[in-house]
Protein backbone atom coordinates (compact mmCIF):
# COMPACT_ATOMS: atom_id res chain seq x y z
CA UNK A 1 0.00 0.00 0.00
CA UNK A 2 1.73 3.49 -1.16
CA UNK A 3 1.70 5.58 1.93
CA UNK A 4 -1.18 8.16 1.73
CA UNK A 5 -0.62 11.55 3.70
CA UNK A 6 -4.19 11.51 5.02
CA UNK A 7 -4.05 8.19 6.38
CA UNK A 8 -3.37 8.56 10.44
CA UNK A 9 -1.82 5.23 10.89
CA UNK A 10 1.60 4.23 9.00
CA UNK A 11 2.43 0.87 7.53
CA UNK A 12 4.52 0.77 11.07
CA UNK A 13 1.25 1.44 13.55
CA UNK A 14 -0.26 -1.09 11.57
CA UNK A 15 2.15 -3.96 11.93
CA UNK A 16 2.43 -2.81 15.63
CA UNK A 17 -1.04 -3.25 16.10
CA UNK A 18 -1.18 -6.67 14.10
CA UNK A 19 1.16 -8.03 16.77
CA UNK A 20 -0.01 -6.87 19.01
CA UNK A 21 -3.44 -8.88 18.68
CA UNK A 22 -1.54 -11.48 17.39
CA UNK A 23 -2.03 -11.52 13.68
CA UNK A 24 0.10 -11.76 10.70
CA UNK A 25 -1.96 -9.47 8.14
CA UNK A 26 -5.07 -7.60 7.46
CA UNK A 27 -6.10 -10.18 5.73
CA UNK A 28 -6.09 -12.38 8.77
CA UNK A 29 -7.94 -10.01 11.12
CA UNK A 30 -10.29 -10.39 8.23
CA UNK A 31 -10.81 -13.61 8.27
CA UNK A 32 -14.05 -14.43 9.67
CA UNK A 33 -15.91 -12.53 6.91
CA UNK A 34 -17.21 -15.42 4.91
CA UNK A 35 -15.86 -16.15 1.49
CA UNK A 36 -19.35 -15.11 -0.28
CA UNK A 37 -19.04 -11.43 1.20
CA UNK A 38 -15.44 -10.74 0.20
CA UNK A 39 -15.62 -9.04 -3.26
CA UNK A 40 -12.65 -10.41 -5.46
CA UNK A 41 -13.00 -8.03 -8.21
CA UNK A 42 -10.79 -5.06 -9.25
CA UNK A 43 -11.64 -1.66 -7.91
CA UNK A 44 -12.78 0.63 -11.13
CA UNK A 45 -11.44 3.34 -9.37
CA UNK A 46 -10.01 6.28 -11.16
CA UNK A 47 -5.88 6.90 -9.86
CA UNK A 48 -5.33 9.35 -7.24
CA UNK A 49 -5.34 13.13 -8.11
CA UNK A 50 -2.83 15.18 -6.54
CA UNK A 51 -4.54 18.44 -4.48
CA UNK A 52 -4.35 20.88 -7.10
CA UNK A 53 -6.30 18.29 -9.63
CA UNK A 54 -8.67 17.71 -7.08
CA UNK A 55 -9.03 21.54 -7.00
CA UNK A 56 -9.30 22.15 -10.50
CA UNK A 57 -11.69 19.27 -10.94
CA UNK A 58 -13.76 21.31 -8.25
CA UNK A 59 -13.33 24.68 -9.57
CA UNK A 60 -14.51 23.57 -12.90
CA UNK A 61 -17.49 21.76 -11.68
CA UNK A 62 -18.67 25.55 -9.59
CA UNK A 63 -17.89 27.51 -12.76
CA UNK A 64 -20.90 25.34 -14.35
CA UNK A 65 -23.07 26.90 -12.23
CA UNK A 66 -25.19 29.64 -13.10
CA UNK A 67 -26.12 32.18 -10.13
CA UNK A 68 -30.03 33.67 -11.23
CA UNK A 69 -31.93 36.19 -8.77
CA UNK A 70 -34.16 33.71 -7.27
CA UNK A 71 -38.24 34.50 -7.64
CA UNK A 72 -39.17 31.19 -6.28
CA UNK A 73 -39.92 29.58 -3.14
CA UNK A 74 -42.18 26.44 -2.95
CA UNK A 75 -40.14 25.07 0.95
CA UNK A 76 -37.19 27.21 -0.11
CA UNK A 77 -36.69 31.09 0.46
CA UNK A 78 -33.80 33.41 -0.74
CA UNK A 79 -33.13 34.70 2.52
CA UNK A 80 -29.94 36.89 3.43
CA UNK A 81 -27.70 35.04 5.63
CA UNK A 82 -25.63 37.13 7.83
CA UNK A 83 -22.14 36.67 8.12
CA UNK A 84 -21.59 36.80 11.40
CA UNK A 85 -23.72 33.22 11.31
CA UNK A 86 -20.92 31.03 9.66
CA UNK A 87 -17.99 32.75 11.36
CA UNK A 88 -19.73 31.79 14.75
CA UNK A 89 -21.11 28.44 13.36
CA UNK A 90 -17.44 27.24 12.13
CA UNK A 91 -15.54 27.91 15.24
CA UNK A 92 -13.90 24.26 16.35
CA UNK A 93 -16.12 23.94 19.47
CA UNK A 94 -19.53 23.86 17.66
CA UNK A 95 -18.50 22.56 14.42
CA UNK A 96 -19.95 19.42 13.94
CA UNK A 97 -23.15 18.23 12.49
CA UNK A 98 -23.74 15.01 14.80
CA UNK A 99 -26.10 14.70 17.83
CA UNK A 100 -23.96 14.65 21.23
CA UNK A 101 -23.29 11.53 22.23
CA UNK A 102 -21.06 11.74 25.46
CA UNK A 103 -23.93 14.20 26.24
CA UNK A 104 -23.48 15.34 29.47
CA UNK A 105 -20.03 16.10 28.80
CA UNK A 106 -20.81 18.57 25.83
CA UNK A 107 -22.94 21.58 27.87
CA UNK A 108 -22.16 24.01 25.26
CA UNK A 109 -23.93 21.61 22.63
CA UNK A 110 -26.39 20.76 24.99
CA UNK A 111 -26.68 24.61 26.01
CA UNK A 112 -27.49 25.96 22.38
CA UNK A 113 -29.88 23.36 21.81
CA UNK A 114 -31.57 24.52 24.64
CA UNK A 115 -31.42 28.09 23.20
CA UNK A 116 -32.78 26.66 19.88
CA UNK A 117 -35.75 24.81 21.68
CA UNK A 118 -36.68 27.78 24.15
CA UNK A 119 -36.95 29.96 20.26
CA UNK A 120 -38.82 27.47 18.52
CA UNK A 121 -41.36 27.45 21.46
CA UNK A 122 -41.25 31.27 21.26
CA UNK A 123 -42.36 31.21 17.52
CA UNK A 124 -44.66 28.46 17.84
CA UNK A 125 -45.90 29.61 21.18
CA UNK A 126 -46.11 25.92 22.21
CA UNK A 127 -44.41 24.08 25.54
CA UNK A 128 -42.14 22.14 24.11
CA UNK A 129 -39.52 21.72 21.62
CA UNK A 130 -37.33 18.96 20.49
CA UNK A 131 -33.40 18.95 19.68
CA UNK A 132 -34.82 19.26 15.37
CA UNK A 133 -35.13 17.31 13.19
CA UNK A 134 -33.76 16.03 9.61
CA UNK A 135 -36.06 18.94 7.57
CA UNK A 136 -39.33 19.76 7.15
CA UNK A 137 -40.73 16.63 5.00
CA UNK A 138 -39.54 14.13 8.08
CA UNK A 139 -40.40 16.47 10.88
CA UNK A 140 -43.66 16.77 9.27
CA UNK A 141 -43.93 12.47 8.90
CA UNK A 142 -42.83 12.27 12.58
CA UNK A 143 -46.28 14.63 13.28
CA UNK A 144 -48.49 12.10 11.33
CA UNK A 145 -46.38 9.64 13.87
CA UNK A 146 -47.52 11.26 16.98
CA UNK A 147 -50.46 11.90 15.83
CA UNK A 148 -51.09 7.87 15.57
CA UNK A 149 -49.70 7.19 18.39
CA UNK A 150 -51.24 9.66 20.72
CA UNK A 151 -54.94 8.33 19.57
CA UNK A 152 -53.94 4.53 20.49
CA UNK A 153 -56.33 2.64 18.26
CA UNK A 154 -57.06 5.31 15.24
CA UNK A 155 -55.03 5.01 12.24
CA UNK A 156 -56.05 7.86 10.14
CA UNK A 157 -53.63 10.80 9.63
CA UNK A 158 -55.65 13.38 6.82
CA UNK A 159 -52.58 15.60 5.18
CA UNK A 160 -54.46 19.24 3.52
CA UNK A 161 -53.91 19.15 -0.15
CA UNK A 162 -52.01 22.75 -0.05
CA UNK A 163 -49.12 21.25 1.64
CA UNK A 164 -46.07 21.34 -0.70
CA UNK A 165 -45.81 18.61 -3.00
CA UNK A 166 -42.33 17.13 -1.16
CA UNK A 167 -43.74 17.30 2.10
CA UNK A 168 -46.88 14.97 0.72
CA UNK A 169 -43.93 12.31 -1.03
CA UNK A 170 -42.16 11.89 2.52
CA UNK A 171 -45.30 11.54 4.71
CA UNK A 172 -46.60 9.12 2.31
CA UNK A 173 -43.23 6.99 2.17
CA UNK A 174 -43.68 6.94 6.41
CA UNK A 175 -47.06 5.95 6.15
CA UNK A 176 -46.51 3.19 3.67
CA UNK A 177 -44.00 1.31 6.25
CA UNK A 178 -45.61 2.55 9.09
CA UNK A 179 -49.23 1.30 7.98
CA UNK A 180 -50.92 4.24 8.73
CA UNK A 181 -53.84 5.28 6.19
CA UNK A 182 -53.61 8.80 4.68
CA UNK A 183 -56.40 10.84 3.51
CA UNK A 184 -56.81 14.30 1.53
CA UNK A 185 -58.02 17.48 2.85
CA UNK A 186 -59.63 18.95 -0.44
CA UNK A 187 -58.83 22.79 -1.23
CA UNK A 188 -61.75 25.30 -2.04
CA UNK A 189 -60.98 28.38 -3.16
CA UNK A 190 -56.92 27.89 -2.55
CA UNK A 191 -57.61 26.95 1.14
CA UNK A 192 -58.07 23.87 2.91
CA UNK A 193 -61.49 23.13 3.28
CA UNK A 194 -62.83 22.95 6.92
CA UNK A 195 -66.12 21.47 5.68
CA UNK A 196 -63.46 18.58 3.62
CA UNK A 197 -62.08 17.77 6.91
CA UNK A 198 -65.12 17.64 8.79
CA UNK A 199 -66.44 14.95 6.18
CA UNK A 200 -63.09 13.28 6.37
CA UNK A 201 -63.32 13.07 10.74
CA UNK A 202 -66.46 10.77 10.46
CA UNK A 203 -64.79 7.81 9.88
CA UNK A 204 -64.39 8.30 13.43
CA UNK A 205 -60.79 6.38 12.71
CA UNK A 206 -58.92 10.16 12.41
CA UNK A 207 -55.86 10.32 14.80
CA UNK A 208 -54.62 13.92 13.43
CA UNK A 209 -54.49 16.43 10.56
CA UNK A 210 -51.76 17.95 9.26
CA UNK A 211 -52.48 21.26 7.45
CA UNK A 212 -49.99 24.31 6.60
CA UNK A 213 -49.86 27.63 7.65
CA UNK A 214 -48.98 28.62 4.80
CA UNK A 215 -49.86 26.42 1.75
CA UNK A 216 -48.30 25.87 -1.23
CA UNK A 217 -49.95 28.18 -3.69
CA UNK A 218 -48.59 31.06 -0.80
CA UNK A 219 -51.71 31.62 0.89
CA UNK A 220 -52.07 32.41 4.23
CA UNK A 221 -54.44 29.63 5.77
CA UNK A 222 -57.46 30.49 8.22
CA UNK A 223 -57.25 27.78 10.51
CA UNK A 224 -60.45 28.69 12.43
CA UNK A 225 -62.59 25.78 13.27
CA UNK A 226 -59.72 23.55 12.66
CA UNK A 227 -58.53 22.71 16.29
CA UNK A 228 -61.78 22.53 17.58
CA UNK A 229 -62.98 20.27 15.00
CA UNK A 230 -60.48 17.99 15.42
CA UNK A 231 -60.61 17.55 19.08
CA UNK A 232 -64.24 17.08 19.51
CA UNK A 233 -63.16 13.84 17.16
CA UNK A 234 -60.47 13.10 19.31
CA UNK A 235 -57.66 13.89 17.12
CA UNK A 236 -54.94 16.11 16.87
CA UNK A 237 -54.09 19.05 14.66
CA UNK A 238 -50.46 19.74 13.85
CA UNK A 239 -49.13 22.60 11.81
CA UNK A 240 -46.82 22.82 8.67
CA UNK A 241 -45.60 26.36 9.51
CA UNK A 242 -42.42 28.61 8.14
CA UNK A 243 -40.78 29.64 11.09
CA UNK A 244 -39.79 33.17 9.61
CA UNK A 245 -43.38 34.10 8.92
CA UNK A 246 -44.47 32.68 12.50
CA UNK A 247 -43.07 35.77 13.45
CA UNK A 248 -46.00 38.06 12.42
CA UNK A 249 -48.60 35.40 11.44
CA UNK A 250 -50.95 33.71 14.18
CA UNK A 251 -49.14 31.22 16.11
CA UNK A 252 -49.59 27.42 16.19
CA UNK A 253 -50.96 27.76 19.45
CA UNK A 254 -53.32 30.82 18.81
CA UNK A 255 -54.82 28.55 16.42
CA UNK A 256 -55.11 25.80 18.77
CA UNK A 257 -52.43 23.10 17.27
CA UNK A 258 -51.39 20.43 19.69
CA UNK A 259 -47.85 20.11 17.28
CA UNK A 260 -45.73 22.48 15.19
CA UNK A 261 -43.81 21.27 12.24
CA UNK A 262 -41.47 22.68 9.43
CA UNK A 263 -38.60 23.75 7.77
CA UNK A 264 -36.15 26.20 9.45
CA UNK A 265 -34.25 27.02 6.32
CA UNK A 266 -36.26 30.38 6.54
CA UNK A 267 -34.14 31.20 9.55
CA UNK A 268 -30.90 32.26 7.44
CA UNK A 269 -29.90 29.04 5.98
CA UNK A 270 -28.92 30.00 2.14
CA UNK A 271 -29.89 27.46 -0.72
CA UNK A 272 -27.50 25.07 -1.20
CA UNK A 273 -29.08 22.46 -3.70
CA UNK A 274 -31.34 21.66 -1.06
CA UNK A 275 -29.49 21.20 1.99
CA UNK A 276 -28.44 20.60 4.70
CA UNK A 277 -31.59 22.24 6.11
CA UNK A 278 -33.05 21.38 9.80
CA UNK A 279 -36.38 20.70 10.81
CA UNK A 280 -38.33 21.66 13.74
CA UNK A 281 -41.05 19.98 15.96
CA UNK A 282 -42.63 21.58 19.01
CA UNK A 283 -46.16 20.42 20.84
CA UNK A 284 -47.90 20.94 23.65
CA UNK A 285 -46.94 19.65 27.42
CA UNK A 286 -50.04 17.01 26.96
CA UNK A 287 -48.29 15.57 24.10
CA UNK A 288 -44.59 15.22 25.40
CA UNK A 289 -43.94 12.12 26.31
CA UNK A 290 -44.96 11.19 22.49
CA UNK A 291 -42.52 13.96 20.77
CA UNK A 292 -39.80 12.12 19.47
CA UNK A 293 -35.78 12.64 19.26
CA UNK A 294 -33.43 14.38 21.29
CA UNK A 295 -34.98 16.82 24.11
CA UNK A 296 -32.43 19.15 26.10
CA UNK A 297 -33.55 20.18 29.65
CA UNK A 298 -32.28 22.64 32.51
CA UNK A 299 -31.48 21.53 35.52
CA UNK A 300 -28.84 21.65 38.69
CA UNK A 301 -25.78 19.82 39.17
CA UNK A 302 -24.78 18.41 42.97
CA UNK A 303 -23.62 21.93 43.71
CA UNK A 304 -26.86 23.57 42.19
CA UNK A 305 -25.45 25.09 39.05
CA UNK A 306 -27.72 25.45 36.31
CA UNK A 307 -26.77 22.31 33.93
CA UNK A 308 -28.09 20.77 30.31
CA UNK A 309 -28.84 16.99 30.51
CA UNK A 310 -31.06 14.79 27.65
CA UNK A 311 -34.22 14.55 29.48
CA UNK A 312 -36.80 12.55 28.71
CA UNK A 313 -35.25 9.66 27.60
CA UNK A 314 -37.57 6.81 28.34
CA UNK A 315 -39.57 8.17 24.71
CA UNK A 316 -36.45 7.13 22.65
CA UNK A 317 -35.92 3.89 20.69
CA UNK A 318 -32.74 3.24 23.04
CA UNK A 319 -34.98 2.63 26.22
CA UNK A 320 -38.56 2.05 24.62
CA UNK A 321 -37.23 -0.54 21.39
CA UNK A 322 -40.09 -0.69 18.91
CA UNK A 323 -42.63 0.92 21.29
CA UNK A 324 -41.01 4.20 20.92
CA UNK A 325 -43.17 6.67 18.56
CA UNK A 326 -40.31 7.28 16.11
CA UNK A 327 -36.77 5.32 15.57
CA UNK A 328 -35.28 9.02 14.86
CA UNK A 329 -32.33 9.26 17.73
CA UNK A 330 -30.38 12.14 16.41
CA UNK A 331 -30.32 15.49 15.24
CA UNK A 332 -29.08 18.09 13.00
CA UNK A 333 -27.24 20.37 15.46
CA UNK A 334 -25.29 22.22 13.02
CA UNK A 335 -28.23 23.71 11.22
CA UNK A 336 -29.84 23.85 14.86
CA UNK A 337 -26.83 26.47 15.58
CA UNK A 338 -26.92 28.25 12.59
CA UNK A 339 -30.49 28.90 12.85
CA UNK A 340 -30.04 30.18 17.03
CA UNK A 341 -27.31 32.35 16.07
CA UNK A 342 -29.49 33.83 13.23
CA UNK A 343 -32.73 34.30 15.07
CA UNK A 344 -30.37 35.80 18.25
CA UNK A 345 -28.90 37.90 16.12
CA UNK A 346 -32.59 39.09 14.15
CA UNK A 347 -34.58 39.50 17.49
CA UNK A 348 -38.09 39.97 17.29
CA UNK A 349 -37.55 43.58 15.62
CA UNK A 350 -35.37 42.17 13.13
CA UNK A 351 -37.89 39.05 12.44
CA UNK A 352 -40.64 41.41 11.66
CA UNK A 353 -38.90 43.77 9.20
CA UNK A 354 -37.83 40.37 6.80
CA UNK A 355 -41.64 40.02 6.56
CA UNK A 356 -42.30 43.52 5.97
CA UNK A 357 -39.68 43.80 3.33
CA UNK A 358 -40.62 40.73 1.34
CA UNK A 359 -44.83 41.15 2.05
CA UNK A 360 -44.34 44.91 0.51
CA UNK A 361 -41.57 43.35 -2.42
CA UNK A 362 -44.46 40.36 -2.69
CA UNK A 363 -47.42 42.43 -3.55
CA UNK A 364 -45.35 44.79 -5.65
CA UNK A 365 -44.47 42.11 -8.19
CA UNK A 366 -48.46 40.96 -7.55
CA UNK A 367 -49.85 43.85 -9.24
CA UNK A 368 -46.79 44.57 -11.91
CA UNK A 369 -47.40 40.94 -13.07
CA UNK A 370 -50.84 41.40 -13.64
CA UNK A 371 -50.54 44.65 -15.25
CA UNK A 372 -48.95 42.85 -17.96
CA UNK A 373 -52.11 40.88 -18.86
CA UNK A 374 -50.49 37.75 -18.88
CA UNK A 375 -51.57 36.65 -15.38
CA UNK A 376 -54.75 36.21 -14.09
CA UNK A 377 -55.98 36.24 -10.06
CA UNK A 378 -56.64 32.89 -8.60
CA UNK A 379 -57.83 34.12 -5.53
CA UNK A 380 -58.19 37.09 -3.44
CA UNK A 381 -57.09 35.38 0.14
CA UNK A 382 -53.96 37.26 1.86
CA UNK A 383 -50.51 35.79 1.23
CA UNK A 384 -47.49 36.98 2.47
CA UNK A 385 -43.86 36.80 0.59
CA UNK A 386 -45.40 33.99 -2.16
CA UNK A 387 -48.18 33.93 -4.55
CA UNK A 388 -49.76 31.88 -7.21
CA UNK A 389 -51.28 33.51 -10.74
CA UNK A 390 -52.63 31.69 -13.29
CA UNK A 391 -50.68 32.50 -16.42
CA UNK A 392 -51.97 33.39 -20.14
CA UNK A 393 -48.81 32.42 -21.45
CA UNK A 394 -47.21 29.02 -21.93
CA UNK A 395 -45.72 28.37 -18.35
CA UNK A 396 -42.49 26.65 -19.61
CA UNK A 397 -41.77 29.11 -22.05
CA UNK A 398 -41.97 31.29 -19.58
CA UNK A 399 -39.58 29.81 -16.78
CA UNK A 400 -36.86 29.72 -19.81
CA UNK A 401 -36.99 32.89 -21.06
CA UNK A 402 -36.86 33.72 -17.42
CA UNK A 403 -33.94 31.80 -16.77
CA UNK A 404 -32.19 33.10 -20.10
CA UNK A 405 -32.13 36.33 -18.76
CA UNK A 406 -31.23 35.36 -14.85
CA UNK A 407 -34.07 34.93 -13.17
CA UNK A 408 -35.44 32.07 -11.48
CA UNK A 409 -39.42 32.00 -11.20
CA UNK A 410 -43.00 30.76 -12.47
CA UNK A 411 -42.66 27.71 -10.56
CA UNK A 412 -45.28 24.80 -12.06
CA UNK A 413 -48.02 24.43 -9.31
CA UNK A 414 -50.43 21.10 -10.08
CA UNK A 415 -53.36 23.25 -11.15
CA UNK A 416 -51.27 25.13 -13.72
CA UNK A 417 -50.25 27.98 -11.75
CA UNK A 418 -47.25 29.31 -11.86
CA UNK A 419 -45.79 30.74 -8.45
CA UNK A 420 -43.34 33.67 -7.10
CA UNK A 421 -41.53 34.82 -4.29
CA UNK A 422 -39.72 37.85 -3.14
CA UNK A 423 -37.61 37.84 0.47
CA UNK A 424 -35.92 40.71 1.59
CA UNK A 425 -33.05 40.21 -0.48
CA UNK A 426 -34.93 41.04 -4.03
CA UNK A 427 -34.66 45.14 -4.76
CA UNK A 428 -37.28 47.61 -6.49
CA UNK A 429 -34.99 47.33 -9.37
CA UNK A 430 -34.50 43.29 -10.20
CA UNK A 431 -38.30 43.34 -9.74
CA UNK A 432 -38.90 45.89 -12.30
CA UNK A 433 -35.78 44.40 -14.31
CA UNK A 434 -37.75 41.28 -14.30
CA UNK A 435 -41.15 42.56 -15.13
CA UNK A 436 -39.58 43.61 -18.38
CA UNK A 437 -38.66 40.39 -19.63
CA UNK A 438 -41.99 39.24 -18.83
CA UNK A 439 -43.55 42.26 -21.12
CA UNK A 440 -41.43 40.76 -23.65
CA UNK A 441 -43.18 37.12 -23.63
CA UNK A 442 -45.27 35.65 -26.46
CA UNK A 443 -48.11 33.96 -26.19
CA UNK B 1 -38.67 -9.63 49.20
CA UNK B 2 -41.99 -8.15 47.82
CA UNK B 3 -45.27 -7.96 48.50
CA UNK B 4 -47.66 -10.24 47.45
CA UNK B 5 -51.45 -9.67 48.97
CA UNK B 6 -54.07 -12.92 49.57
CA UNK B 7 -57.30 -12.39 47.99
CA UNK B 8 -55.71 -10.41 44.73
CA UNK B 9 -55.36 -12.25 41.62
CA UNK B 10 -52.23 -11.64 39.70
CA UNK B 11 -51.06 -11.82 35.95
CA UNK B 12 -47.69 -13.24 34.31
CA UNK B 13 -46.80 -9.75 33.37
CA UNK B 14 -47.53 -8.50 36.84
CA UNK B 15 -50.41 -6.50 36.89
CA UNK B 16 -53.11 -7.59 39.77
CA UNK B 17 -56.61 -7.38 39.77
CA UNK B 18 -59.27 -7.37 42.40
CA UNK B 19 -62.66 -8.39 41.47
CA UNK B 20 -65.48 -6.00 42.51
CA UNK B 21 -68.31 -7.48 41.18
CA UNK B 22 -68.03 -7.23 37.14
CA UNK B 23 -65.57 -4.50 37.78
CA UNK B 24 -61.52 -5.49 37.56
CA UNK B 25 -59.45 -3.31 40.07
CA UNK B 26 -55.69 -3.00 38.01
CA UNK B 27 -52.59 -2.22 39.54
CA UNK B 28 -49.25 -3.20 39.26
CA UNK B 29 -47.69 -4.98 41.58
CA UNK B 30 -44.79 -4.02 44.39
CA UNK B 31 -41.89 -6.99 42.48
CA UNK B 32 -42.50 -4.55 39.25
CA UNK B 33 -42.71 -1.43 40.61
CA UNK B 34 -39.49 -2.84 42.54
CA UNK B 35 -37.89 -3.76 39.47
CA UNK B 36 -39.04 -0.59 37.49
CA UNK B 37 -37.08 1.38 40.39
CA UNK B 38 -38.52 5.09 40.60
CA UNK B 39 -41.39 5.69 38.43
CA UNK B 40 -41.36 9.07 36.86
CA UNK B 41 -44.77 8.70 34.52
CA UNK B 42 -48.01 6.63 34.77
CA UNK B 43 -49.19 6.73 30.56
CA UNK B 44 -53.02 5.71 31.49
CA UNK B 45 -55.74 5.31 28.99
CA UNK B 46 -58.65 7.35 28.65
CA UNK B 47 -62.12 6.42 29.99
CA UNK B 48 -64.23 4.39 27.92
CA UNK B 49 -61.30 2.98 25.71
CA UNK B 50 -61.88 -0.86 25.49
CA UNK B 51 -59.13 -3.38 25.69
CA UNK B 52 -59.04 -7.13 25.20
CA UNK B 53 -57.28 -9.63 27.50
CA UNK B 54 -53.38 -9.14 27.26
CA UNK B 55 -53.95 -6.20 25.22
CA UNK B 56 -51.39 -3.24 26.20
CA UNK B 57 -53.39 -0.71 27.97
CA UNK B 58 -50.57 1.92 29.34
CA UNK B 59 -47.06 2.15 30.15
CA UNK B 60 -45.04 3.13 32.97
CA UNK B 61 -41.93 5.40 32.84
CA UNK B 62 -39.09 5.09 35.46
CA UNK B 63 -36.33 7.32 34.79
CA UNK B 64 -34.37 4.99 32.59
CA UNK B 65 -36.85 2.48 31.22
CA UNK B 66 -40.00 2.21 30.11
CA UNK B 67 -43.26 -1.03 30.61
CA UNK B 68 -46.06 -1.68 29.12
CA UNK B 69 -49.03 -2.67 31.37
CA UNK B 70 -51.00 -5.78 29.70
CA UNK B 71 -54.95 -5.70 30.49
CA UNK B 72 -55.37 -9.24 32.45
CA UNK B 73 -59.01 -9.37 31.42
CA UNK B 74 -61.42 -7.89 28.59
CA UNK B 75 -63.41 -4.71 29.17
CA UNK B 76 -63.92 -1.24 29.17
CA UNK B 77 -62.25 1.03 31.39
CA UNK B 78 -64.29 3.13 33.41
CA UNK B 79 -62.25 5.05 35.48
CA UNK B 80 -58.48 5.95 35.69
CA UNK B 81 -56.93 6.48 38.61
CA UNK B 82 -56.25 10.63 38.25
CA UNK B 83 -54.29 10.95 41.73
CA UNK B 84 -51.77 8.42 40.63
CA UNK B 85 -51.45 9.50 37.11
CA UNK B 86 -50.73 13.07 39.01
CA UNK B 87 -48.22 11.49 41.49
CA UNK B 88 -46.59 8.56 39.68
CA UNK B 89 -44.47 8.09 42.78
CA UNK B 90 -47.43 6.17 44.71
CA UNK B 91 -46.98 3.37 42.95
CA UNK B 92 -43.78 2.93 44.35
CA UNK B 93 -44.68 3.77 47.82
CA UNK B 94 -47.48 1.64 47.96
CA UNK B 95 -48.20 -0.96 44.77
CA UNK B 96 -51.82 -1.92 45.81
CA UNK B 97 -53.44 0.94 46.81
CA UNK B 98 -52.55 2.51 43.80
CA UNK B 99 -54.43 1.12 41.49
CA UNK B 100 -54.39 2.28 37.72
CA UNK B 101 -57.71 1.78 36.15
CA UNK B 102 -61.11 -0.11 36.85
CA UNK B 103 -62.17 -2.53 34.28
CA UNK B 104 -65.91 -3.11 33.29
CA UNK B 105 -64.91 -6.64 32.36
CA UNK B 106 -67.19 -8.39 29.26
CA UNK B 107 -65.89 -11.92 30.44
CA UNK B 108 -65.80 -12.40 34.01
CA UNK B 109 -64.47 -16.22 33.37
CA UNK B 110 -60.77 -14.86 32.29
CA UNK B 111 -59.90 -14.51 35.70
CA UNK B 112 -59.83 -18.10 36.41
CA UNK B 113 -56.51 -18.00 34.18
CA UNK B 114 -55.14 -15.52 36.83
CA UNK B 115 -52.78 -16.34 39.50
CA UNK B 116 -53.63 -16.60 43.13
CA UNK B 117 -51.07 -15.35 45.63
CA UNK B 118 -49.55 -18.81 46.21
CA UNK B 119 -49.16 -19.06 42.61
CA UNK B 120 -47.35 -15.90 41.98
CA UNK B 121 -45.47 -16.01 44.82
CA UNK B 122 -44.25 -18.71 43.11
CA UNK B 123 -43.35 -17.39 39.84
CA UNK B 124 -41.12 -14.18 41.10
CA UNK B 125 -39.10 -17.41 43.62
CA UNK B 126 -37.99 -18.52 40.46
Amino acid sequence: MPGFCYFPHTEEDIREMLRKIGVDSLDDLNADIPADFVYKGEYDLPDALSEQQVREFFEGLAAKNTTLKVFAGAGAYDHYTPSVIPYITSRSEFLTAYTPYQCEISQGTLRYIFEFQSLVCSLTGLDVANASMYDGPTAAAEAMRMCVASARKKNTVLLSAGLLPNVRKVVETYAKYSGINLEYIALKDCRTSLDSLKALLESGDVAGAIVPGINRLGIIEDLSGFADALHGAGALLAEYCDPSALAVLKTPAEWGADIAVGDAQTLGIPLCYGGPYVGFMACTQAHMRKLPGRIVGEARDSQGRRCFVLTLQAREQHIRREKATSNICSNQSLMALWVTVYLSLMGPQGMKEVNDLSYAGAHYLYDRLLETGKFRKVSDAPFLKEFALEPLVDAKALQNVLCEAGFFGALLTEEGYVTFCVTEKRTKEEIDAMIDVIKEVRE
Amino acid sequence: MSKIIEGLLYSESHEWVKVEGDIAVIGVTDYAQAEMGDITYVDAPSEGDEFGKGEEFGALESVKASSDMYCPVSGEVVEVNADVVDAPEKVNEDAYGAWIIKVKMSDPDELSALMDAAAYKALTDK
